[in-house]
């Protein structure tokens, strides 16, 4: 790269806050034509955010800092305007319409058209000519939803370019791809970078970041903790600048009792329900006792949740493995199943899987238990509310009432809700799946506490978290997962920011 | 969102408050009609036509909500009713088969599609519009097959009765003495187990403040009813389904996981409740109510005609929503869907009675039904 040309992007002391939280910090980043520059860090890094601040989904004036293409500051305020500076994000999450062509997706909303009315033959050309450029043997009159993942993203791809991108960013784009998906990426995105297109590149895999960059970036807890060439770094050296970080002393110092196994589970495989011969999960087998925390750490996409879920009779596609409680094999086929062996699991993003918003603090922690709590057949109100208010006072949600509809809590008071509600059918083994994202310190350090206290009391705790030091403080034990498989396990003595990542990314 | 406050019967503070500001509704539209019509409309006569008008929407509404509530919905209610309505009459009068079976084999229909309807929806995953549309067509084809498209007279008196009867004076007062008896028992149970269960102090005197409004709703009834011909049956049939359905969603796990699974489906699955068994139920439940109602729109008519029951199902759609539900699931009251039949069935009766012509009663009834949701959404908002 010649020092002497300007970079075609410029991003400075960019700072965003959001309510209680400061997730960049004067991140500064730079990009220049033809370049392949990795963005790494810690899930929670602000890798994401720091790309919706160049795309426009965060408009201007909502951040702090300038972004700067072609020595202009911009101000985007939709994506639109970023995609006219020649900006193009290919996020994680597919965003084709499954329903329409290829050739239909790549022009969505820029149809060549007269007075409205499509010009389909100039379409299906100048699809057809982006897909030969790409080297692509896809008919652009096919269906998205015919083609698989891979080539979806390949489509995205076209996508961009036919926006005649100068800058595209790619959010984990090898996440749901196989290994021969992936290099066929590789190879476009090589012929891209030959053509002078400059690339931001966001993923977890250290190997290809290390196989593709000119440059990395390393952000930490929305930090720019370095920018140097590739050929400057080493793994090690990547990961030490991701996790290098103290581990506080929010965390309570107990050592646990262990008792028993409560559960253990053999052989678990998880296959993804749109792309049947992929496994999420991959043959991954562990046990926990009574009394203790079993932190599951991995990056996104590791199979975490997925674990969890298959485990509890909760996954939607095919799973393979034996589950067995208290040393009895079970089958295990629905979460009221896991319910009646005593398992219960807070599960992540409470909005989605964990509340009903619209209903009560009661309504909410009764429902897992309500047979239990309230009566088989008849609901008695005053015994929940009585099993809720206790639950309120233990877990000390804030609230004015046990009457309090769901939705008006803060994230913490939320996220105790569900606890409270897990809590309620008196487990025996609790699955906790990233159970402080998103909420303050103070309710974070809440349920440290009570997590360590449930332990205490002889339950059996399986926690997935995406914070290294929330696994590492509270567990007595780590299991680590990289794109499915078991990559690692360390006592608690054993445990180190650098090895868990280490074995997160698959590096030795 | 308010705060919440405990309060019997409804849910959370701003339902009891949508559900007073529809009686504040209906109590206008009722004296501006009485004005209108110089002193007919709120005449006992009118009164109990009135009633006897919303009883057979009423209660295939409860039914509606509970569907609703779930999530789901049913547009074939109107030929069900016509379908098992018409099975009844067949039974009866060319079947021969007695008074009883009849009536268990027009209930026996309506489950029997609920079960239908409910495998399709909730195991077939096919979307509840387009399998019940599907019914919606399919049986009014059943009814005018089974029939031979001619209309069925029915001779049997007693079955008459459950759309033609009255209750005598006396047993209506009874029964009205009944009610007063039982809202005052659970008001004193409701504030003793306030303190049984240690919630607080046990607050009878607020409770039974609380239940003098109804009591007085009930004597005015049975006073405006006696002083006609008495309770009709119909009404009385439409009460108890109405109490049935207020105490299954208040009052029963059932209930409960009905608004579970309409307010969100992966909470409420991740919790462990097997919501395509509970969806499967509530169709069934409803087919239960709308085979009731065929009885009673049957008994009423004097016989059963293939074309029976047309648009009753949008009725009871409208007067689930004007009571405050919503289609996506989760909100809703069978005490509103109640009150949103009763409106919808005042409109009905006030407007014949100024001769409005037909045309502009049906303009009148939709742009209603659009303006209470439209009122109902900028409320929700502030």
């Amino acid at each position: 790269m010649s020092q002497s040309k300007n970079p075609i992007l410029e991003m400075r002391s960019i700072v965003k806050e959001f309510p209680g939280v400061k997730a960049l910090d004067g991140v500064t980043f730079d990009l220049f034509a033809g370049e392949f520059h990795s963005l790494v860090g810690e899930n929670g890094a602000g890798k994401s955010t720091l790309m919706k601040t160049l795309s426009g989904v965060y408009p201007f004036g909502t951040y702090g800092g300038d972004i700067v293409i072609d020595d202009e500051i911009r101000q985007f305020k939709t994506i639109r305007d970023s995609e006219k500076a020649g900006v193009a994000i290919i996020f994680q999450e597919l965003s084709l319409v499954k329903e329409l062509t290829v050739g239909e997706n790549i022009f969505l909303g820029k149809e060549p058209s007269k007075f409205g009315v499509i010009n389909w033959s100039e379409l299906y050309q100048k699809a057809s000519k982006l897909l030969k450029d790409l080297h692509l043997p896809i008919d652009p009159r096919t269906p998205v939803g015919n083609l698989g993942i891979g080539q979806q993203q390949l489509v995205e791809i076209a996508k961009a370019l036919s926006q005649d991108a100068k800058i595209l960013v790619l959010d984990e784009p090898t996440a749901a791809l196989t290994e021969s998906e992936v290099e066929t990426l590789f190879e476009i995105l090589r012929e891209l970078k030959a053509r002078g297109v400059g690339m931001i590149y966001i993923s977890h895999k250290l190997d290809e970041v290390f196989e593709m960059s000119d440059r990395i970036t390393v952000l930490r807890d929305g930090k720019t903790v370095g920018t140097n060439d590739a050929k400057d770094l080493t793994k090690d050296k990547v990961i030490s600048l991701m996790v290098g970080r103290e581990v506080g002393d929010i965390f309570p110092q107990t050592s646990h009792e262990f008792g028993e196994t409560a559960l253990e589970v053999r052989h678990i495989s998880t296959f993804d329900p749109d792309n049947p011969n992929k496994k999420l999960v991959n043959n991954v087998s562990f046990s926990v006792k009574k009394g203790e925390v079993l932190g599951i750490s991995g990056l996104m996409g590791a199979g975490r949740s997925e674990l969890l879920m298959s485990i509890f009779g909760a996954w939607q596609g095919k799973t393979e493995g034996e589950v067995l409680v208290g040393g009895q094999p079970v089958s295990i086929k629905s979460p009221s199943e896991a319910i009646k062996y005593g398992i219960g699991f807070v599960t992540e993003d409470r909005k989605r899987f964990g509340l009903l918003l619209e209903q009560t603090i009661v309504d909410n922690m009764s429902l897992a238990g309500l047979k239990k709590i309230s009566g088989a057949f008849i609901t008695h109100r005053s015994r929940e509310t009585v099993a809720a208010r206790e639950k309120m006072q233990s877990l000390r949600v804030k609230a004015n009432s046990p009457l309090t509809v769901a939705g008006t809590l803060s994230g913490g008071n939320q996220q105790k809700v569900v606890l409270g509600k897990w809590l309620l059918i008196n487990p025996k083994v609790l699955f906790l799946d990233e159970p402080t994202r998103g909420i303050d310190v103070g309710a974070k350090q809440e349920i440290y506490s009570e997590i360590n206290k449930l332990a205490k009391e002889g339950l059996a705790i399986v926690m997935v978290s995406s914070e290294l030091p929330e696994v590492l403080g509270l567990s007595d034990r780590v299991l680590v997962l990289h794109e499915g498989k078991l990559t690692g396990e360390f006592t608690k003595s054993e445990a180190t920011p650098e090895k868990v990542m280490a074995a997160a990314t698959a590096t030795n | 969102m308010s705060e919440t406050v405990e309060k019997s019967g409804f849910k959370i503070e701003t339902s009891a408050l949508r559900a007073y500001t529809m009686l504040g509704a209906l109590i206008l539209i009722w004296l501006f009609f009485h004005w209108q019509t110089g002193g007919t409309f709120l005449s006992s006569g009118n009164l109990s036509n009135l009633m006897l008008q919303t009883s057979v929407t009423g209660i295939l509404a409860v039914g509606m909500l509970m569907l609703i509530i779930a999530g789901q919905i049913d547009l074939s209610v109107g030929s069900v009713l016509a379908l098992a309505g018409g099975v009844a009459a067949i039974s009866l009068t060319n079947w021969g088969y007695g008074l009883i079976p009849s009536i268990l084999l027009a209930i026996a229909v309506g489950v029997f599609i609920g079960l239908i309807h409910g495998i399709l929806t909730a195991y077939g995953k096919i979307p509840a519009f387009i399998v019940t549309l599907g019914g919606l067509l399919a049986w009014r084809g059943a009814i005018k097959g089974v029939s031979r498209s001619e209309t069925v007279a029915v001779a049997d008196q007693t079955f008459k009765t459950f759309g033609q009867g009255n209750l005598t004076i006396a047993s209506g007062w009874f029964l009205a003495g009944l009610a007063i008896l039982a809202i005052l028992f659970l008001a004193y149970r409701r504030a003793k187990s306030q303190k049984d269960y240690g919630l607080g102090e046990a607050d009878y005197k607020g409770e039974m403040v609380k239940t003098i409004l109804p009591i007085i709703g009930i004597v005015a009834f049975a006073y405006a009813m006696n002083s006609s011909n008495g309770i009709p049956l119909p009404v009385l049939i439409f009460v108890i389904v109405a109490i049935f359905g207020v105490f299954i969603t208040n009052s029963t796990t059932f209930g409960r996981y009905l608004y579970a699974i309409g307010g969100n489906t992966d909470a409420a699955r991740l919790s462990g409740i097997n919501t395509r068994l509970n969806i499967l139920k509530v169709y069934m439940l409803l087919g239960v109510l709308t085979g009731i109602a065929a009885i009673v729109f049957t008994a009423r008519q004097g016989s059963a005609t293939p074309d029976a029951g047309g648009l009753k199902e949008l009725e009871a759609i409208a007067a689930c929503v004007i009571g405050g539900a919503s289609l996506m699931g989760g909100r809703g009251t069978v005490f509103g869907a109640c009150l949103g039949a009763l409106i919808m069935a005042s409109l009905d009766n006030g407007m014949s009675l100024l001769n409005i012509r037909d045309f502009v009663q049906e303009i009148i009834k939709g742009s209603i039904l659009v303006s209470a949701v439209g009122l109902d959404m900028i409320g929700r908002k502030n």
